[in-house]
């Protein structure tokens, strides 16, 4: 069994009835608050993307402090990502395995669960999730900064502010379409997903149905046969 | 600010019609600047300063008779100092008075995300509404001629009205009224045009300024403020006029095609989730159903 990253996997986090802790209060914690700031970036840039969206704005306050506060609630966002990194991206590098399970995505998506190679504690889409995110981040952030201060770059770097609007714009379009498939599967689709960044546990059924190679390092062979 | 007078017949980011799109039959209105008579007396800056009473702004001494190096949020109005070796050896002094050009397809109405921030009425005039503007700046970005400017108090946008207030009572702006050598003109478009066609031909026929002509370029489907130029040619002379300005490409496409393309996306992507979850539904229903076959 390979060594894990920041915290360790073992069978003292099988808790009564049979769950498993999936995610610590740090990562739970984290979590919400890169899905909050998030949420709010989205819906403030949203409105600033397109007209008929800019009543969300008003809705938040005013377009004048969604423009004052989107920047910095950047930036929280962007330590959060930051944060996250340090505590999962040991466990997010792709392995054999994911990219059959990437090949059998047709079953996956078909919820023909039981056709899946068996994924670790992340799934290869949790994986590409998990670096979209990081990435984007970068680049949000990167961009962001252009946009923020737009009025302090001189004329004859312009086209900084040319590549930015279109980095921010694209990237933020790419992590939002990311964020709906990453909402969609938390909430509706893998029903026990969304109690475990609330709770921090899944079942010991969950854990097995979605994530078999998780749930043997946890049980160890052994308590499989159960 | 708004002038009860003016129709509007663009308006930036909005969602529905235009009040004044073709309801009216108006004159485009026209500025001339007639760069081969103007002496760089600088009375039009001061004249904009006062009628639109903005605070005083030092001046920045640049080894050159120009006021400043670039417009400000209150100072709309610049002649550029420009000196010119020319073939021969002598030196000429170009002048240029560069202030908002208003163009006819403005890139800076073209950017701008606050309904109403920017507006263009049915003679022209592109004018910033500042009570409508939310200080993102996306407008510095859409202009080719690096005209609107930023006040960090306020956090808002400020550019030359082309006094809007005043010629929608039947004034000139105040920069024309100040000119002493009547190297500024204002009028319909049409006239303007005239005007410095004829004036360019003079240059051309009798004072050997062979490449004398009109700037009133097509790439910004042309502009509320023309140029008769002694050398039509080189714009770039001139303080970096842009010999060809358009809309930057990557504003175009950002609010274009990228725009499309990711509306698109994301409503098609919601009605895909939808339709998936109708179809497939939740992956295992309760938690009970999770349990494996003959179990834990
Ligand atoms: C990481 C730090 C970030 C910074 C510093 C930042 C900054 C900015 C700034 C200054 C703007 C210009 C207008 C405004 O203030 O709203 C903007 C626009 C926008 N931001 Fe961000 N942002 C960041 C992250 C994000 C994230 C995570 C999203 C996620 C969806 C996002 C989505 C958008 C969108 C959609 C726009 C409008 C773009 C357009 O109109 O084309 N931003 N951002
Ligand atoms: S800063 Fe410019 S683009 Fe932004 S809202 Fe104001 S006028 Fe519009």
């Amino acid at each position: 069994m390979k060594p894990r990253g920041m915290i360790g996997y073992h069978p003292e986090q099988i808790i009564p009835h049979d769950h498993i802790l999936r995610y610590s209060f740090k990562e739970r914690m984290n979590h919400w608050i890169a899905a909050g700031s998030f949420i709010y970036l989205m819906l403030t840039g949203l409105a600033f993307w397109t007209p008929w969206l800019f009543w969300i704005a008003t809705m938040l306050g005013g377009a004048e402090l969604s423009r004052m506060l989107h920047p910095w609630i950047g930036l929280v966002f962007f330590v959060s990502v930051c944060y996250m990194f340090t505590l999962w991206a040991s466990q997010m590098n792709f392995e054999p395995v994911d990219k059959e399970w990437w090949n059998s995505l047709g079953h996956y998506i078909r919820n023909q669960d039981d056709q899946m190679p068996p994924a670790g504690r992340y799934n290869a889409g949790q994986k590409l999730l998990f670096w979209s995110f990081f990435i984007g981040g970068l680049l949000l952030l990167a961009s962001g900064l252009v946009l923020w201060f737009t009025e302090s770059i001189p004329w004859n770097l312009r086209w900084l502010r040319y590549l930015a609007v279109i980095v921010h714009a694209g990237t933020a379009l790419l992590t939002i379409g990311n964020f709906m498939i990453h909402v969609y599967m938390g909430v509706f689709a893998e029903r026990g997903a969304f109690g475990s960044v609330i709770r921090g546990d899944v079942s010991l059924a969950f854990a097995k149905r979605y994530h078999p190679g998780w749930y043997k390092e946890i049980v160890g062979e052994t308590e499989t046969q159960k | 600010m708004s002038q009860a007078t003016l129709r509007i017949q663009k308006i930036s980011a909005h969602s529905g019609t235009v009040p004044g799109e073709d309801t009216q039959r108006q004159y485009q209105v026209c500025k001339l600047v007639d760069t081969t008579t103007c002496i760089g007396c600088k009375a039009c800056e001061v004249a904009c300063v006062e009628w639109n009473d903005m605070p005083f702004s030092p001046t920045a001494f640049g080894n050159t008779y120009q006021t400043m190096p670039e417009t400000r949020w209150n100072y709309w109005n610049l002649i550029l100092f420009n000196e010119h070796e020319r073939e021969d050896g002598t030196l000429q002094w170009l002048m240029r008075k560069h202030q908002c050009m208003h163009c006819a397809e403005p890139g800076c109405l073209e950017a701008c995300p606050a309904d109403g921030a920017i507006v263009q009425y049915t003679n022209g005039i592109v004018d910033f509404q500042q009570a409508n503007c939310i200080g993102c700046g996306y407008c510095i970005t859409g202009c080719p001629f690096n005209i609107p400017k930023f006040n960090n108090v306020t956090k808002r946008m400020y550019k030359c009205s082309l006094c809007a207030d005043r010629v929608s009572e039947g004034l000139e702006p105040a920069c024309i009224k100040s000119c002493p050598t009547g190297c500024l003109h204002f009028g319909s478009k049409d006239d303007m045009t005239e005007l410095a066609g004829i004036r360019a031909k003079q240059l051309r026929d009798h004072y050997g300024y062979d490449k004398a002509g009109v700037y009133d370029p097509p790439g910004v489907g042309g502009t509320g403020v023309i140029y008769v130029l002694h050398d039509a040619t080189q714009p770039e002379l001139y303080g970096g006029l842009p010999s060809n300005p358009s809309i930057p490409l990557a504003v175009k496409f950002w609010k274009h095609p990228l725009k499309w393309l990711g509306n698109i996306a994301m409503v098609g992507g919601l009605i895909g989730l939808f339709v998936h979850y109708l179809k497939f539904g939740p992956k295992a229903r309760e938690e009970a159903d999770l349990a494996p076959k003959g179990g834990a």
